[in-house]
């Protein structure tokens, strides 16, 4: 045990598994390698707040002083080149090595890029801080800006837009926004909420042609309209960061191949967040890939438990959140099991939908409302899906009925 | 010395729950605990600022209802990521059915 640990990606979950480390006592060398040049930050921001403020900044989930203090060695901005797994090393792309004892790759996902031609300097993805600063700047009065796909990320961005005064069109190729895992009930309150604030909305179209060159950019959908706009920013999905993994001969299945623990098909090799998949022991362990901030959280902190051999598996319930405008909306669980829906009203614009698995076992539930309208009974949703129950649909669909009940019962 | 001022009425809170409780330009969290003992803290989370009243109570522990950072409402003590500074806590005594805190 000479090589100590390394964390491959300084984002939240490689930092995460950083602490964690630390936390159970680990005392040997740990180096966490990123290719940003910040310190380690919080990435939901950049869709929201950090896009909206007058001077973005990132939000630190370590500052300087806290690495050092917990001797976690921070390279950046460092790429790895390879992973060399006979010898236990990884390879940096500036030269030099890292010898390890475990690896953990928490590589994160990158914006799936749009492919067509003609996408140039006006044309851009959001996932990183430089990114933000490079929206940000045109983000503005009498700017146009034309947001390509109807998902969170596009979204979040449309509701930042224009808060700051931009004109923004949405086009979203399917035939509404949010068709991966949002119900359409809750997915049509927040297109009513980008329109009422003015913001454009066209399902079903998607982009025919891109024509840019470096100061304005023209969309052509499909349904024939053209947008002369200042910026098109592209949000339609991520892929996971897999490069290192498949060069180092590791299982890929939608993402880095791992077991409950974490653990990729080379037990000294770790993967967690964005880049993996891994089986989900409250659906019957089934694999999934997740990409959501409290997964990359959750796992980051697990791994760093398991690189030291506690072997503790994921059981946790997916869960994620979205703020646009004055709404915020949260789903817990995985709604693709379930067979039909009940409808709790928390108040006059704020409801929770309870998706049932055929067997009556709550599988999801999906909520929307003004600012934290929801959060209570989604987080109590969250542990009586953890605990496979199948509470009574009537109890859920009546409001004075807390659901605190039904987790004791 | 600090003055002690009533928050709310002491059925006003139910069992393992929290109320907002905002007073002279500052917001607090009340809470009363499953054994029916009250508690004050710092009304918004240390991590972004978001109202803890409407979180969930559980045993001792109240959580953020936006990232779900943990706290202990009896100490302030932060309880594990996202969340990493304490929450300031108040004194809190029950008096004629008032619940009053100590603000300091």
């Amino acid at each position: 045990m000479d090589g100590g640990m390394v964390i491959v990606g300084a984002g939240e979950c490689g930092a995460r598994a950083a602490l964690a480390l630390r936390e159970h006592g680990y005392d040997g060398p740990v180096t966490l390698v990123g290719d940003e040049p910040h310190l380690p930050y919080e990435r939901p921001p950049l869709s929201k707040d950090a896009m909206m403020a007058d001077t973005p900044a990132v939000q630190a989930i370590a500052s300087e002083a806290e690495l050092a203090d917990k001797s976690i060695t921070h390279l950046r901005p460092v790429t790895v080149a390879s992973v060399d797994r006979a010898a236990k090393r990884v390879k940096l792309a500036k030269g030099g090595e890292l010898a390890y004892d475990r690896l953990l790759l928490a590589t994160g996902a990158t914006p799936r890029r749009l492919p067509m031609p003609g996408l140039g300097a006006r044309c851009v993805y959001l996932r990183t801080f430089s990114d933000v600063l490079a929206i940000r700047q045109h983000l503005k009065p009498q700017s146009r800006i034309v947001i390509v796909g109807g998902g969170f990320i596009g979204l979040e961005l449309a509701a930042a837009a224009r808060r700051l005064g931009a004109a923004v069109t949405v086009v979203e190729a399917q035939p509404r926004i949010l068709m991966r895992g949002v119900p359409a009930e809750i997915a049509a309150v927040v297109h009513a909420a980008h329109e009422a604030h003015g913001a454009e909305i066209v399902c079903g179209s998607g982009i025919a042609a891109i024509d840019d060159d470096g100061q304005k950019v023209r969309l052509t959908f499909a349904n024939g309209r053209v947008i002369d706009a200042d910026l098109a920013v592209i949000g339609i999905g991520a892929v996971p960061n897999t490069g290192l993994a498949e060069q180092a001969g590791l299982r890929i299945e939608n993402g880095i191949a791992v077991d409950a623990m974490l653990r990729s098909s080379d037990p000294d090799i770790f993967a967690a967040g964005d880049c993996c998949s891994f089986p989900l022991s409250v659906y019957g362990g089934r694999r999934v890939r997740l990409e959501a901030w409290r997964n990359a959280q959750d796992q980051g902190a697990l791994a760093g438990a398991n690189m030291l051999g506690l072997d503790l598996p994921v059981s946790s319930v997916p869960w994620f959140w979205s703020d646009q405008y004055e709404l915020t909306m949260q789903i817990a669980g995985l709604c693709d099991e379930a067979e039909t829906a009940v409808r709790r009203d928390i108040s006059e614009n704020a409801f929770i939908l309870f998706h049932l698995a055929g067997d009556g076992r709550l599988v999801a539930a999906s909520g929307i409302g003004p600012d934290n309208a929801v959060a209570r009974d989604i987080r109590l949703a969250e542990m009586l899906i953890a605990k496979r129950a199948r509470p009574d649909p009537d109890a859920l669909a009546s409001p004075d009925i807390k659901l605190k009940k039904l987790l004791a019962g | 010395m600090s003055e002690w001022i009533e928050a709310c009425g002491a059925e006003d809170i139910d069992e393992e729950d929290v109320i907002r409780f905002d007073h002279a330009g500052r917001t607090f969290a009340i809470y009363r605990s499953p054994d029916d003992d009250y508690f004050a803290t710092d009304g918004l989370c240390t991590h972004e600022q978001v109202h803890l009243s409407g979180g969930l109570v559980m045993d001792d522990i109240i959580e953020c209802p936006k990232h779900n950072g943990r706290f202990n409402y009896k100490t302030g003590e932060a309880k594990g990521a996202p969340v990493c500074v304490n929450l300031k806590t108040y004194p809190v005594k029950v008096e004629g059915g008032k619940v009053l805190i100590q603000v300091g």
